[in-house]
């Protein structure tokens, strides 16, 4: 299975991530992630959209999605050329004897600390999913008492911008 | 000028053109009852129940080929319409469903007669609102009857809030936003041009985009000019002539033995907005076989969904004609002309003749070419694909893609009404009792209505598949009911009549032709009368069964 990832600019009003939602289940999308954040234009919302997949539904997904009234412009990200990031925070164990142990991978992976407690130590990493993922494996063996990841946001490189797409229903 | 929500909602349906409505009143929409009395210039139909109403605007859209409306109140009225809009989604049928709903302070507190109808008719509508400030109503319903009616049609559905409903805000009239499908460009259809000029076995198919993009003019000038063979889906029924000789008839699960031979031979395949559903494609690999497939649909999602076309165009069907048209030449095909006059000749000389043909052959002498038919579903509804001849566009009003039994009655009134003469609505013993009620709205607004209903004693669909893959095992199929139909009628305030067999028919159907308002025949037929040919579900159109 490949992996693609979607981007959209959406329609910024309530139920408009139930209808895109509620479209995966019913036609069978396996989703890996959603992530739907506000943009500079008060009116639409952004989401980037992680599918696990073949080509073909990558294609139906897209046009499916695109018939939304509500979801304005789509495509596919262009891996050789966007940039790609998630944020994670992870709170770990951190009695005293292991916290400089810690810090040392903090420093590796360039990691922030943003809450120290006696017991525990969260910490925040921003990067490609990959990087996260080796940072959490590595952190690992101290004990994840909890994590958060917001899922993958992208934006094409360059003077490219995805609002100058042509919206399907403007096609027809 | 300052308006209430509710007469803004008249002020925009009259804006929209709107002369006729389908509903049922209740307590969530009293106020915009309210306007439409005081208004008193759109006609309002009451049917017996929301479904009769969302079916009536669905057959009254399919006929007339602008927007259905229908409305109900909040709660039970409301998802008493969901069948009625999936029914007008799976066929991209243009409708604008409006319902009430409690009032905003009152919404996500389960208030008596409260749904959340926009979350439950989200996969069914092609887009729909609940507004929640009376000075975006105006607006929305704009918008709702444009999106409705335009691109791929489909129905909309407005949820408004009764406190809406009496609140005021300014309100400015403005003409309707008026949909043209975009041209095609020349360059998008030259190889295609090449493809079909040089075809030596073409075919063409119509579907239900044929119809929805009042394609059919072109179609017949585009089989004129390359001399093609056409068959029809059971959505694209109509757009072409079935008198013309070049038509093979429907095409598909109960298609003609020469449509299922002329597919099989055919090189090139002209889809005009069809989407390969599996009632059609029933085996999706097979369907490729041996030709190059050109698929015009105005639905991106449609293109390479269940097969995969050789050549496609994203656009209004008759656009795509338009452009078409001219960069053909005029081709003969004699040798498959005669080839396929072949197969008809066969078919003509070997298909079984079921009584339903009978009785339907006999009805096309009380009809012209514009009457409109509405069917139920299951075999009657076959039976009038396979029999009954659709010469023109918008006459075949039936439920293709969601097969709705209970769809005929209110379909039939709509359709009735929409064109304002004689329908005949043919269904079984089945589906009439489902939705039957609406008899009562017929006798009421005295519809010219001809019903003829094949009465087997049996759901004969059902049974056929019962006699074919179940081992006669003829499960909750035999209805055994004891319904006097001649009595109902009456009771209702109908004429009623008995078509006992169908030798009788020209008499009885001349005197049930004669009647001004809906009458009801029963027509007996046998049990275990089969629809075919039949191709099994899956299975491709070398497998096709002509007889049992």
């Amino acid at each position: 299975m490949k992996k693609y990832t979607i981007t959209a600019l959406a329609a910024n009003k309530s139920g408009v991530l139930t209808r895109i939602s509620g479209l995966f289940a019913r036609r069978g999308y396996n989703i890996e992630s959603i992530c739907a954040c506000s943009t500079e234009d008060e009116h639409l919302s952004r989401m980037t959209i992680v599918l696990g997949g073949d080509d073909y539904l990558l294609s139906q997904m897209i046009r499916q999605l695109d018939k939304l009234i509500d979801v304005k412009k789509i495509t596919v990200t262009d891996e050789n050329d966007s940039v790609f990031r998630e944020l994670l925070l992870i709170k770990v164990n951190a009695p005293a004897e292991k916290r400089s142990e810690l810090i040392e991978i903090k420093e590796v992976y360039k990691a922030k600390i943003v809450d120290l407690s006696p017991e525990s130590i969260i910490l925040e990493l921003t990067g490609e999913p990959n990087k996260l993922d080796g940072f959490i494996n590595v952190v690992k063996p101290y004990g994840i008492l909890e994590m958060a990841r917001t899922g993958l946001t992208a934006l094409n490189r360059g003077k490219k911008c995805i609002k100058d797409l042509v919206d399907y229903n403007d096609l027809i | 000028m300052k308006l209430s929500g509710a007469d803004i909602l008249i002020a925009c349906l009259k804006e929209q053109g709107v002369d006729t409505i389908f509903g049922y009143p209740g307590g969530c929409v009293l106020d915009i009852y309210d306007a439409i009395y005081r208004d008193g210039s759109l006609k309002h139909i009451l049917t017996a129940h929301e479904q009769g109403a969302a079916h009536a605007a669905d057959g009254y859209a399919r006929v007339a080929g602008k927007t259905g409306v229908c409305i109900a109140t909040s709660g039970p009225g409301a998802t008493n319409l969901v069948t009625g809009i999936a029914t007008a989604y799976m066929d991209s049928i243009p409708l604008v469903a409006i319902t009430g709903n409690v009032t905003v302070s009152n919404l996500g507190r389960d208030s008596f007669q409260e749904v959340d109808i926009a979350g439950i008719t989200m996969p069914v509508t092609k887009h729909n609102y609940i507004v929640k400030n009376v000075a975006d109503l105006a607006e929305t319903i704009r918008e709702a009857f444009y999106i409705a009616n335009s691109g791929r049609k489909g129905p909309v559905l407005i949820d408004i809030p009764k406190n809406l409903q009496t609140e005021t805000t300014e309100f400015t009239p403005a003409a309707p936003a008026a949909y043209a499908p975009k041209p095609v460009q020349e360059s998008a259809l030259k190889e295609i041009a090449e493809v079909i000029s040089s075809a030596k076995r073409p075919l063409i198919i119509t579907g239900g985009g044929a119809i929805s993009a009042d394609a059919s003019d072109n179609i017949l000038k585009l089989a004129d000019l390359i001399q093609s063979p056409v068959c029809a889906t059971l959505m694209g029924l109509g757009a072409f002539p079935a008198s013309d000789e070049r038509f093979l008839g429907l095409v598909g699960m109960h298609g003609t033995y020469a449509s299922a031979k002329a597919f099989q031979r055919a090189d090139v395949l002209i889809v005009c907005g069809m989407r390969f559903s599996d009632r059609v494609a029933g085996d999706r690999t097979k369907f490729h076989e041996n030709k190059k497939i050109i698929q015009f649909d105005i639905d991106a999602a449609e293109i390479d969904k269940n097969v995969k076309a050789d050549y496609s165009v994203m656009a209004d069907v008759n656009e795509t004609l338009k452009t078409l048209l001219p960069l053909l030449h005029s081709t003969e095909h004699k040798d498959w002309q005669k080839e396929v006059a072949a197969y008809k000749e066969y078919e003509k000389a070997h298909r079984a003749s079921p009584s339903a043909k009978t009785i339907l052959e006999a009805v096309r002498s009380f009809t012209d070419a514009e009457t409109p038919v509405a069917t139920d579903v299951g075999q009657h509804q076959m039976w009038t694909a396979q029999y009954y001849p659709f010469e023109r566009p918008r006459t075949f009003v039936s439920s293709g893609g969601l097969g709705t039994m209970g769809y005929g009655m209110g379909a039939a009134i709509g359709a009735c009404i929409g064109r304002g003469r004689k329908t005949i609505l043919a269904t079984g013993d089945g589906s009439f009792h489902m939705n039957l009620n609406e008899l009562c709205t017929a006798v009421t607004y005295n519809l010219p209505l001809v019903i003829l209903l094949f009465n087997n004693n049996t759901l004969g669909m059902v049974r056929q598949w019962q006699t074919l893959f179940y081992g006669k095992r003829y499960s909750q199929t035999t209805l055994n009911r004891k319904t006097d139909y001649v009595k109902l009628a009456e009771a209702f305030g109908a004429k009623g009549f008995i078509l006992d067999c169908p030798e009788n028919a020209e008499k009885i159907l001349s005197l049930a032709f004669a009647e001004e308002g809906p009458v009801l025949i029963d027509c007996k037929i046998g049990t275990d009368e089969k629809v075919l040919p039949m191709i099994a579900p899956g299975k491709s159109f070398d497998s096709i069964i002509t007889k049992i």
